[in-house]
């Protein structure tokens, strides 16, 4: 009773602080703080929402297939290279900087550069998006791994399994905590990947649709657009969440008093 | 002769760890090899498991060289080393399955044996659900699942409580004696070394090395009030002297 209590003024306290906020942007708006061009009132956004959205959801459809498709590719790749830099120390000691140094280059720079190569479709969006969620998911992975107690890998030596078996049975699903994590976060930049990949060039998808707007100085639709890509990157932090305790059953299961 | 150790020496980054262990197991017998931590004792057990080689001298298992080859002897730590996500009977089946055993068939194999273990009932739980002595038994089943008849056991019960302790030394002498199990025991505790040995090596020294043989010859079942006897205190004694006299 009293635990249902504390999550309810849990899920309360943010909940008042977002009405607050939008309250007084509102007010802002309304009393002519600020122009009407340059900051729309929360009221013009809904309606912005709700007049665009047939628009809004087949550019959203672009853009999802785009961020699910960079997302599973990202996902095999990062599985395949976790493996062999987990398996063979050398493949280790000679990716681990190469992939460092591919998160010091900033997207935004790189893009343009993709759209030059690979044109104006699908491609480079996808391209873009395995770039930006392949380095967490593969250092997760390799992380997750790694974490697999050494005295259990004995053992299993001991029992004469071989590397394979030691790595399906004890290291996969002892990575599983730290993959989840990283899927969690791939998920939503992969949404953020192809928004930006689709500002600089292509004919459909939300990043064009943006674009559009703002050029035309429809900032009401503008604050709709990001409106839906928030609400979108929720979703899919939701689902991974709703996968992972699906996929981890036996954490769900802890008895916590030993 | 079970098990046999010939003049194993062996020593890591030119350091010497153990020099010339010469241990033996006959069938059915469960030895106690004691010593202070750091000792050498968990590379002996390595070296007879299999897990790595010795710089000189062989491992003898039922007359046959296994020197370096791992899966030849059931193999148990202090930690349970239960995998937390898998159930206990997934978990118990472990052995099984790396041995090329299908999963429902391994299935079937282990559970009669959970009534018998005293794990009844907690099949489709998860490791994290079973409290530590429930743990131990898990891990005790699964061992013996892996079907060797010799277990090398790395101070198994260290972590639990002394009741617990108490009654899960008492089981585990029944199922050895069930199932014919020759047991080589690393422990540091001298009471638990007394009460579960037929014969103790002592292992003492930089590099260590086998400095006592003592047996224990008090019979099976020791009687519950064994570890308050005049005998009991004797074995103590000569064995706190003989630890004492190598440092």
């Amino acid at each position: 009773m009293t635990q249902k209590l504390q999550s309810i003024t849990a899920k309360l306290a943010p909940a008042t602080l977002i009405t607050a906020l939008l309250l007084l942007w509102q007010l802002c708006s309304g009393l002519g703080a600020v122009p009407k061009f340059m900051l729309p009132s929360p009221v013009d956004v809904l309606a912005a929402f709700i007049g665009d959205f047939p628009a809004l959801m087949q550019h959203a459809r672009v853009s999802l297939s785009e961020a699910f498709l960079g997302l599973g590719a990202a996902l095999a790749l990062s599985f395949g290279v976790a493996f062999l830099m987990d398996r063979f120390a050398f493949a280790r000691q000679a990716v681990y900087p190469l992939l460092i140094l591919t998160q010091t280059i900033p997207t935004v720079a790189i893009a343009p550069l993709l759209v030059l190569w690979l044109g104006y479709g699908i491609l480079p969006k996808v391209v873009l998006i395995v770039i930006t969620c392949f380095f967490p998911m593969t250092i997760g992975l390799l992380g997750g791994f790694a974490s697999a107690d050494p005295d259990l890998i004995r053992l299993m030596q001991a029992m004469g399994a071989s590397q394979g078996q030691i790595f399906r049975y004890v290291k996969l699903p002892s990575s599983a905590e730290q993959f989840f994590s990283s899927l969690r976060i791939s998920a939503s930049y992969s949404v953020v990947g192809a928004v930006i990949a689709e500002w600089l060039g292509g004919f459909e998808g939300l990043g064009v649709y943006m674009m559009r707007v703002k050029k035309s100085y429809a900032f009401d639709k503008m604050f709709a657009v990001i409106l839906l890509i928030s609400i979108i990157s929720l979703l899919l932090i939701r689902a991974v969440d709703w996968l992972k305790q699906r996929a981890m059953p036996w954490a769900r299961l802890q008895t916590p008093n030993h | 002769m079970k098990l046999q150790t010939e003049n194993i020496s062996k020593q890591f980054d030119g350091v010497p760890i153990l020099e010339d262990i010469n241990i033996h197991l006959q069938e059915g017998e469960l030895v106690c090899l004691l010593g202070v931590s750091g000792g050498g004792k968990t590379t002996l057990f390595n070296l007879i498991a299999g897990l790595s080689r010795p710089d000189s001298g062989r491992v003898l298992l039922d007359g046959q060289d296994v020197t370096g080859r791992p899966g030849q002897v059931s193999y148990m730590l202090q930690k349970d080393l239960l995998l937390p996500f898998r159930s206990v009977a997934d978990n118990v089946a472990l052995p099984l399955l790396i041995q090329g055993m299908d999963k429902k068939a391994a299935r079937e194999r282990v559970l009669p044996h959970f009534e018998p273990f005293g794990l009844a009932g907690t099949q489709d739980q998860y490791p994290g659900q079973l409290s530590g002595g429930m743990r131990q038994r898990a891990a005790l089943l699964r061992t013996y699942m892996f079907g060797r008849s010799l277990a090398l056991l790395d101070e198994p019960f260290s972590a639990l409580d002394t009741i617990t302790k108490g009654n899960i030394h008492r089981w585990y002498l029944e199922v050895m004696e069930k199932i014919r199990l020759s047991t080589l025991f690393i422990t540091h505790d001298i009471d638990e070394a007394i009460l579960l040995s037929d014969r103790i090596y002592i292992l003492a020294g930089r590099p260590g090395r086998i400095t006592h043989e003592i047996p224990i010859l008090e019979p099976r079942p020791r009687p519950a009030d064994f570890p308050l006897t005049p005998a009991f205190l004797d074995y103590k004694r000569e064995i706190i002297e003989s630890m004492h006299l190598n440092q």
